[in-house]
């Protein structure tokens, strides 16, 4: 049985809900991101899960029982809050101390305790320090500190490492994963850096509108968006909007032909079976697209000509936006692994574009 | 299901969705807190509650009843209710109504509270303007300066002014050295309007300069620049920006120094003379001299309606409203 | 920049018509002489007579009594008022707690006369006492709910969130922090109460007196520098106090 769970839990303000009909099964020693844009509900729901905020309707289930009689100070659940909430008129120490004196554990216990704690996150020597004589990583840490001493089933973490900057984020990320590694202990995190989520999580996720769009492990929410929103939102990807031609059973899925407007007919594959004349789009990730200035034929499936109409040079890769004869745009991302320019095109440049079928992906709707 | 995490390089370059805002949570009102409306409710506010019910919100019912009762036969009010019925009557309304006099002094309330309130206006202007164009360390310290007076007593601040506009002040014999020598009759400057005057404008000028600075305080100095690289010169960019953006803290202030103003009696009582009367010394007279409840009472009640028709006006006129 | 003096000009006479007043009430009470007219020379004299004087005496211990037991009550009832309507959405607790200072004092005074003596509650050092309460609360309401509604809300939900119950979340993490303020407001709830006149000029009845009473009486009846000596120890308490209260609660005068 899962360790947390959300079951059709609705929040309203006023008309609208912040939360729709979310539903989520968190297993226990999990890593699980809620990935979202901005004021998609992902703040609200984990204040419903720290007991902050009450559902208008649904269940939240801790380990088979019922959390809604509980306020939050009786939830075995505990939250590292985006602003820190460090108490500002007590020490480090005197802060992590805090949720064992309100769990009544002896003086000398809750010192060891103290001491472990700020151990695990590296800071035992600033125990006496002030809130306000800590960077911002050392805050971060201290909170997450106070959240883990008493060792709570569940660990919410709301958005923890946005007010840092971006090498200190990505410390502070491999920091988190050994962490929970270490702790073993749930962890439901709440981010709208997908980079972050991916990089993080075990199960992501994502949500749109109050409601989740998908809930897949990183890869699959990568390589296999389910949906328009969830393929655009996560990194960069092409989308081709058809009608399916022809559908082939193959294996455990279907091989999709789909005429798309401006490319031609484009071959992909699909888990479902698909009916013949039903309209989806092709999702395909840019750096699964080839291009090359001589016309290819062979191995990969899907090929269009056109021209470079825009390239953006970013360092590692490029990204080139190709025009094809037909009007569609058509967005590849080329590795700069060599030295040189070896693989630069420039603008107006004749290419061929193409992609394996496997590399693309059926959208149905 | 595969849960190994993994770190560092990352499939593709994505951008991430940078700066898509910050949680919202700590601004917004906790509803679970909204919600609780259990006992903790009850027992916080509660107490302040109770209190200003009893010495607040009873005290002003029992003055509306009294304003509806006929005096009684030594002053005070008549028993409420006799030979077992209520004993109401609109006496001290009529009275109030059918006396020219009392609209008098009501208007010269208001006449008085108005020089007040624009005397203090002229005088707080400056003051707020240089306070909130200096330098942002000092202005605690000049806006400290500025509200001290206002914490020292107000019998004090009154009697101030009668040692100087006082018969033998310096102030006095400079004028009446002026005066006489011209055949005029001399001048007493202390119990006349004039002191009055003074008076109430010293008193309240805080209540001017405080919400004058909190406005101008804010104002973006760009915007004095933008206008001078228009072509404005000084005087226009006072009347045409700044003056107009500042008006939300020139109806407060107004507000703050003229309701005040209105109630008060203790200034024309120490400085004015005898046909300084003010509605504060016709409630005060009411009730302390010639004991006549009913009357005092439909007063005090004409001028909490006028002080809560002001303060809800001013309310409405200095909303905040977009500033751009 | 011709402008900018002017307006320093303007600013500066402000000052000084601010604090001339006083400055010469202090001045005068150490004048030898009787007139509060020119300098004639330096004297301790009206302090000396002021320590004779028992009835001023009486007048300050009223004063400083009543003081303390109106800001401790109002302190407290304040500090609540301030939470609650920082916390709960409410109606008439805002109108209770803010209307008694948007009026002219004179109607809180005149009500509170018909109620007492309607009660037939002698007129004396309590009425004064409960009257001050009433006036103070919303000062010191509203010098709090400015500090709360400053204070990062997440703060008190993390201690919830570490297990402290409404309460203890209060008295361990909310009342620490807003402590100034309350402090503050405190102070500002003395000083209002000690120089309060025309609230404890309804409500004081004959028989009592405190220190702005016996300087109306003073002033109404005969002028002697003995009224600059007292006026001059009461400022420099005020001055102490409002000094104290803007140092813990910077902006909390201005609240108000
Ligand atoms: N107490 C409230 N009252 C009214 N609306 C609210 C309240 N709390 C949240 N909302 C609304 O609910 C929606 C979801 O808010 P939430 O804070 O959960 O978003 P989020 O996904 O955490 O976004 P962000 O990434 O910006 O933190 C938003 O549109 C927000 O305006
Ligand atoms: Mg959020």
């Amino acid at each position: 049985m899962a360790l947390l769970e959300i079951r059709n839990v609705t929040r309203r303000f006023g008309d609208f809900a912040a939360v729709d009909d979310v539903s989520l099964a968190i297993e226990a020693g999990e890593f699980f991101t809620l990935l979202g844009p901005s004021g998609c509900g992902k703040t609200t729901l984990l204040r419903m899960i720290a007991g902050f905020d009450l559902p208008d309707g649904g269940a939240i289930v801790l380990d088979g029982k019922d959390l809604a009689g509980d306020p939050p100070e009786r939830r075995p659940v505990r939250t590292v809050f985006q602003s820190y909430a460090l108490f500002p008129h007590m020490t480090v120490a005197g802060n992590v101390a805090f949720p064992l004196k309100m769990a009544k554990v002896g003086g000398a216990e809750t010192d060891r305790q103290v001491w472990a704690a700020l151990e695990g996150v590296q800071l035992a020597g600033k125990a006496d320090r002030y809130p306000h004589e800590l960077s911002g990583g050392q805050k971060q840490r201290v909170a997450i500190a106070r959240a883990l001493v008493t060792k709570p089933r569940v660990l919410l973490l709301d958005e923890p490492l946005a007010a840092l900057d971006a090498k200190l984020r990505e410390q502070l990320q491999l920091e988190l994963i050994n962490l929970q590694k270490d702790v073993g202990i749930t962890f439901v995190y709440v981010t709208h850096d997908q980079t972050e989520a991916l990089a993080l999580s075990h199960r992501i996720a994502v949500m749109n509108h109050g409601r989740v769009e998908q809930l897949d492990e990183p890869s699959r929410i990568y390589g296999f968006p389910r949906t328009r929103f969830v393929a655009d939102f996560i990194g960069h990807c092409n989308l081709f909007d058809g009608v399916v031609a022809a559908s082939a059973p193959s294996g455990g899925g279907s091989l999709v032909d789909l005429d798309v407007a401006g490319l031609g007919r484009i071959r992909t594959l699909t888990q479902a079976s698909v009916p013949a004349g039903s309209k989806g789009s092709v999702a395909v990730r840019p750096e699964k697209v080839r291009i090359s200035s001589s016309v290819t034929q062979g191995a990969d499936d899907n090929h269009c000509a056109g021209h470079i109409r825009d390239f953006l040079y970013m360092g590692d890769v490029t990204m080139y936006v190709v025009e094809a004869t037909g009007g569609q745009r058509v967005e590849a991302l080329l590795a700069n692994s060599e030295a040189g320019r070896t693989k630069f095109f420039e603008a107006g440049d004749a290419v061929e574009a193409a992609w394996r079928f496997d590399a693309g992906h059926f959208i149905p709707g | 299901m595969r849960w190994k995490p993994r770190g560092g390089s990352m499939p593709g370059t994505s951008s991430p969705a940078e700066g898509a805002g910050v949680s919202a949570s700590g601004a917004r009102h906790p509803s679970w807190q909204a919600r609780d409306r259990g006992t903790g409710r009850w027992l916080v506010s509660g107490p302040p509650l109770a209190y200003l019910l009893v010495f607040f919100a009873i005290p002003a019912l029992i003055m509306v009843v009294a304003s509806f009762t006929p005096p009684g036969e030594y002053g005070g009010l008549a028993p409420l209710f006799e030979d077992g019925k209520a004993n109401l009557t609109l006496e001290a309304y009529e009275r109030l109504a059918g006396d020219p006099i009392y609209w008098e002094v009501f208007a010269k309330s208001v006449v008085y509270a108005g020089i007040t309130t624009l005397c203090c206006l002229v005088l707080a202007y400056p003051l707020a303007m240089l306070v909130a164009r200096s330098p942002r360390k000092y202005r605690d310290l000049l806006m400290l300066l500025v509200i001290l007076p206002f914490w020292s007593n107000f019998l004090i601040r009154v009697y101030a002014w009668m040692i100087i506009l006082g018969p033998q002040s310096a102030l006095s014999r400079a004028v009446n050295a002026v005066v006489e020598p011209l055949g005029f009759e001399p001048v007493s400057l202390l119990f006349s309007s004039f002191a009055v005057l003074v008076g109430l404008v010293y008193v309240h000028l805080p209540f001017m300069v405080l919400p004058l600075y909190a406005n101008l305080e804010k104002h973006d100095p760009a915007l004095l620049d933008a206008a001078q690289d228009l072509g404005a010169n000084a005087w226009q960019r006072f009347w045409r920006v700044t003056f107009p953006l500042s008006l939300p803290g020139v109806w407060a202030g107004a507000a703050l120094v003229f309701i005040p103003a209105l109630g008060i009696f203790a200034i024309p009582d120490i400085l004015g003379g005898t046909e300084d009367t003010l509605i504060g010394n016709l409630i005060k007279q009411q009730f302390l001299e010639t004991r006549d409840w009913p009357f005092g009472s439909v007063l005090s009640i004409v001028l909490t309606a006028i002080a809560l028709a002001l303060a809800g006006l001013a309310a409405w006129v200095s909303r905040p409203r977009r500033t751009a | 920049m011709k402008r900018s003096w002017a307006l320093y000009a303007a600013a500066v006479a402000g000052y000084l018509f601010l604090y001339v007043p006083l400055v010469i009430v202090v001045v005068y009470s150490f004048n030898d002489s009787r007139l509060n007219a020119e300098w004639v020379g330096f004297t301790f004299d009206w302090y000396r007579r002021l320590f004779a004087n028992d009835e001023m005496i009486q007048a300050a211990v009223n004063s400083l009594a009543i003081a303390a037991v109106a800001s401790l009550v109002s302190t407290v009832l304040g500090t609540m008022a301030g939470f609650a309507m920082h916390r709960y959405r409410s109606r008439l607790l805002p109108v209770l707690v803010l209307t008694p200072i948007a009026i002219p004092e004179i109607l809180m005074g005149v009500s509170l006369l018909l109620f007492f003596v309607l009660l037939n509650f002698t007129l004396g050092i309590v009425s004064v006492t409960l009257a001050h309460i009433a006036f103070c609360i919303g000062f010191v309401a509203i010098v709090v709910r400015s500090r709360l509604a400053g204070m990062d809300e997440s703060l008190t939900e993390a201690a919830r969130d570490c297990g402290a119950t409404p309460a203890q979340a209060f008295r361990l993490v909310t009342l620490p922090l807003i402590m100034p303020a309350v402090i503050a407001g405190a102070l500002m709830a003395f000083t209002l109460s000690i120089d309060d006149f025309v609230i404890t000029f309804f409500t004081a009845g004959a028989g009592t007196q405190t220190l702005p009473l016996q300087i109306y009486s003073m002033i109404k009846i005969s002028v002697t520098p003995e009224v600059n000596a007292v006026s001059t120890l009461l400022m420099l308490l005020t001055l102490v106090l409002i000094v104290l209260a803007s140092k813990l609660a910077p902006g909390a005068l201005r609240t108000s």
